[in-house]
């Protein structure tokens, strides 16, 4: 009878281990996503990645302002509402109270989310003689890359819950700026403890955000463990457990997700497409990006300082056809420098249709009856806008052949290749570009500004109309009012044509069919806050 | 013996000077800048540029960086990384492990297959065993890596889910690192069907991976043992009437293992070139993979420093393979 007993105790025992032993499985919920790749690290400051952004700031963080999720439209975050003063250079934010920081091995918050937060996450980026300015390398990419240096006169605490930055001059995307995820808002106090412990550098490695997910266990090219943050001030996440599984290569990556071994995948293998849209237990998701790939023409070299010349070389291309062959269907043909998931996108505007006849004869009155000889820059590299450069400007090769232009094809490595063309040695070149902040001015300003003649606008092209429009726009708070001016001057960029605008590529996601509430980000991020799994 | 241990140590510092070098100077020579390569479109004004240079060495000839790095070197420090910013020696000591799981499996694989493949079809000779054996080795032989590994995950991982599709271990298993080891930091762990788990994550990879030198050793044991087998002392031992198991196993395969031990020892470079591909493909963090993609950034500290580690334990394992020699055999030891 004792031995019995015994017996029936160290079975349940037994069970009650094995039940514990894979807490994961039966009772919570877990959403596995197969990543492709290791974050550079879990501060989203000090990295420019799209992996590293994922890992970080987009589970484990917040920022005073973000976008609501799937869209590009900005709404409160860890600032409840923001004043703009009327001159447009003081903004004034109010942060939400009652947000707890997470929990940590490393940090228990002993206070809620203040301004000190703020004041320490953008001092670090902005002074450079803030104690962690240089802690794990220092360097800012995106802080910098954003001018945010030049713009920031001040920021300054008004009480803890409020605080003010004072710029140097009216810069309307600068709150499209703050949504990015380089202004992710760490925890001050816990800055503090470490900096105290003579360990800044865990701020960076081990992150304590107010974000839905918290940080449990990485594993380098491994695994990312995160768990939900009870606390979350928008309400605790659906699913318990996140997990990324960090799987390098596409199609691996979609032998897991059929083999059930993870729920989202991101960046699919565009020759597995065809086999995802046949898979009964995969639902493929698709939307444009983000982007815009170009042609972009030297209008400071002859003969591209005449628009008619660029025009006709703009009717000359077969867009459809490189849509077809380059991007593999897995693109739209683009008419404007912006994609059409940012706001004032220009919808009337009326792409340059694809007819060599006409194009020859609008040649020809411009004074080139005979064509010309130039060159077509590619880059050696594949982006999202372009996946394959060579073979687009083997395309547009011909097709300028038809019209009696003689293009020659340049390639460069790609750090020579962006440094060149900056210079401005090139004919003809192809680029592109993916948003960072959603805002109409960071593709219009940034790729096609006066001031940006020398950097990233390699076009080198400096119309006053296009350039006065935007301007006003940077310096005007009313969004109505921006829209207006930006798609005038999407108008004057099409009349004048300084790129052949080629496609918008099409982001694809699969996603297993019990995952629920799944939205691509047009960012190009992938959040899993808000997502459900089905039982 | 001390005198040979010496005279070997001799040898070793200059080449390890010699690797230093060429990796130093072979990296800068590749294209690309690898500050503009980090900012890509986006562009680094030229202040931004200058303290970056300066931040990173940049700035000072290329002759003082390499003398700053190799008295880095010499007081064990291999630099940090420039993405991830933290010591290479440390990324490189928690990849390292995995590598060389995987690399065991895989030569245990190609060895405990290879061997008696290459035994049966050398007794076997010109029937249909032989020739089917012979022809599946020089298949596996001929096959690229990534292309095999991918098929062994549609067939068995997605068609007959028999073993999963990549990684090292279940997600649902929450294992901290002890010794980097899978195998056993599972069974440390006493978490149940860890280790199985784990075991059946290193299948696949390990015959992906396994699949060459097996066919190497197959091939070399089978030509190794036809040319012993022709030996007088064998016809003797068979004349004895020795049992034919006796003559094959002891007076046989003995003499044929000498050239076919050098062959596995040269199968370890092999393994180290294969574990980059297989390492990318079953997503397993090992060094292979985290040195190619060094190589795409231009991430100069954890290149130089991954490429010198790896240089420096073949080295080891080359020097502790001479002495083991010469403890076996003298007259190495006294030559020269």
């Amino acid at each position: 009878m004792k031995s019995n007993f015994v017996k029936v105790a160290i079975g349940a025992a037994l069970l009650a281990t094995t039940a514990l032993a894979a807490p994961t499985a039966a009772s919570a919920k877990t959403l596995v996503y197969c990543s492709e790749g290791s974050p550079e690290g879990f501060n989203p400051a000090l990295y420019t990645a799209g992996t590293t952004f994922d890992a970080s700031s987009r589970q484990v963080f917040n920022r005073l302002v973000q976008f609501k999720r799937g869209t590009t439209t900005i709404v409160p975050g860890l600032a409840t509402s923001w004043d703009i003063s009327a001159d447009g250079t003081e903004y004034t934010f109010h942060l939400r109270e009652g947000v707890k920081f997470h929990t940590t091995g490393d940090f228990t918050p002993t206070r809620d989310f203040n301004a000190d937060d703020i004041m320490f996450t953008f001092m670090r980026q902005w002074s450079k003689d803030h104690p962690y300015n240089g802690v794990s390398g220092g360097s800012y990419e995106y802080f910098n890359s954003m001018s945010m240096p030049d713009l920031i006169k001040d920021i300054v605490k008004v009480d803890d819950y409020t605080v003010k930055f004072v710029l140097n001059r009216p810069e309307a995307p600068f709150i499209a700026n703050l949504a990015m995820d380089f202004a992710s808002v760490l925890s001050g106090e816990y800055a503090d403890n470490m900096l105290e412990a003579g360990t800044p550098e865990n701020v960076d490695l081990n992150p304590v955000g107010t974000g839905p997910f918290q940080l449990v266990q990485y594993q380098k090219d491994a695994v990312i463990r995160y768990k939900a943050n009870p606390d979350y001030w928008e309400g605790p996440a659906a699913i318990d457990n996140l997990i990324f599984a960090i799987t390098p290569d596409s199609t691996v990556r979609y032998q897991k997700l059929k083999a059930g071994e993870c729920h989202v995948m991101p960046y699919p293998n565009p020759a597995d497409l065809a086999a995802m849209e046949a898979d009964a237990d995969v639902n493929l998701m698709s939307q444009e990006g983000l982007n815009v790939g170009y042609l972009g023409y030297n209008t400071e070299k002859e003969p591209f300082t005449k628009a008619e010349v660029r025009k006709a070389l703009n009717m000359a291309i077969n867009k459809e056809a490189i849509i077809e062959a380059v991007y593999q269907g897995a693109g739209a043909v683009a008419k404007n420098p912006l994609p059409p998931t940012i706001w004032s996108y220009n919808n009337d505007t009326v792409d340059d249709p694809f007819d060599p006849e006409a194009a020859k004869k609008m040649l020809a009155d411009a004074g080139y009856p005979d064509g010309f000889t130039t060159d077509i820059w590619a880059m050696p590299v594949q982006r999202p806008y372009n996946p394959n450069a060579r073979r687009m400007a083997e395309m547009i090769q011909a097709d300028w052949a038809a019209i009696g232009v003689t293009a020659e094809i340049v390639s460069y490595e790609w750090g020579e290749y962006l440094e060149r063309t900056k210079q401005g040695e090139q004919g003809t070149f192809m680029l592109g570009w993916t948003g960072d902040n959603g805002d109409p001015d960071n593709f219009l300003a940034v790729l096609l500004g006066c001031d940006a003649v020398g950097s990233a606008n390699r076009s080198r092209w400096c119309n006053d109309e296009f350039d006065g429009l935007i301007q006003q726009a940077k310096t005007t708070a009313d969004v109505l009012e921006r829209t207006r001016l930006y798609e005038e001057a999407q108008t004057v960029f099409k009349r004048e044509a300084p790129w052949a605008t080629i496609a918008h590529s099409i982001v694809f996601e699969p996603i297993r069919n019990e995952v629920v509430d799944y939205k691509i980000d047009p960012f190009g991020g992938h959040i899993f806050y808000g997502v459900d799994i089905k039982e | 013996m001390l005198g040979f241990l010496l005279r070997r140590l001799g040898d070793i510092i200059p080449t390890f000077f010699g690797v230093t070098l060429l990796v130093f100077f072979l990296i800068r020579l590749i294209p690309g800048d690898p500050i503009l390569m980090m900012a890509g479109e986006r562009g680094v004004d030229a202040v931004r540029y200058a303290e970056l240079q300066a931040q990173y060495g940049f700035d000072q000839p290329v002759i003082v960086q390499y003398y700053h790095y190799l008295v880095g070197v010499f007081q064990g420090d291999l630099g940090r990384s420039f993405v991830t910013k933290k010591p290479v020696f440390e990324e490189f000591m928690t990849l390292f492990p995995a590598t060389v799981e995987l690399s065991i499996m895989g030569i245990l694989f190609a060895v405990i297959i290879g061997l008696p493949l290459g035994v049966i079809a050398a007794i076997k000779r010109g029937t249909i065993v032989d020739h089917t054996t012979m022809t599946i080795s020089l298949t596996g032989y001929s096959m690229p890596i990534f292309w095999w590994a991918l098929l062994l995950i549609m067939f068995f991982s997605t068609t007959l889910g028999w073993t999963p599709v990549s990684g090292r271990l279940s997600i649902f298993y929450y294992i901290e690192p002890v010794t980097g080891f899978m195998l056993i930091d599972t069974l440390i762990s006493g978490e149940k069907g860890a280790f199985v788990s784990a075991l059946r994550h290193l299948i696949l990879p390990t015959i992906a991976l396994g699949t060459i030198p097996m066919a190497v050793i197959a091939r070399m044991t089978r030509s190794s043992m036809l040319e012993v087998l022709g030996e007088d002392y064998i016809r003797v031992a068979r004349a004895k009437g020795l049992a034919p198991m006796r003559v094959i196993m002891v007076h046989a395969l003995r003499n044929a293992l000498i050239p076919v031990i050098t062959v596995i020892g040269l199968q370890v470079g092999v393994l180290l070139a294969g574990a980059i591909l297989t390492e990318t493909i079953f997503s397993w963090p090992g060094i292979g993979k985290w040195i190619v993609e060094a190589l795409g950034r231009r991430d100069y500290p954890t290149i130089q420093g991954g490429i010198l580690m790896i240089a420096f334990l073949m080295m080891s394992v080359n020097l502790l393979v001479d002495l083991l020699y010469g403890v076996i055999n003298p007259r190495i030891r006294h030559r020269r």
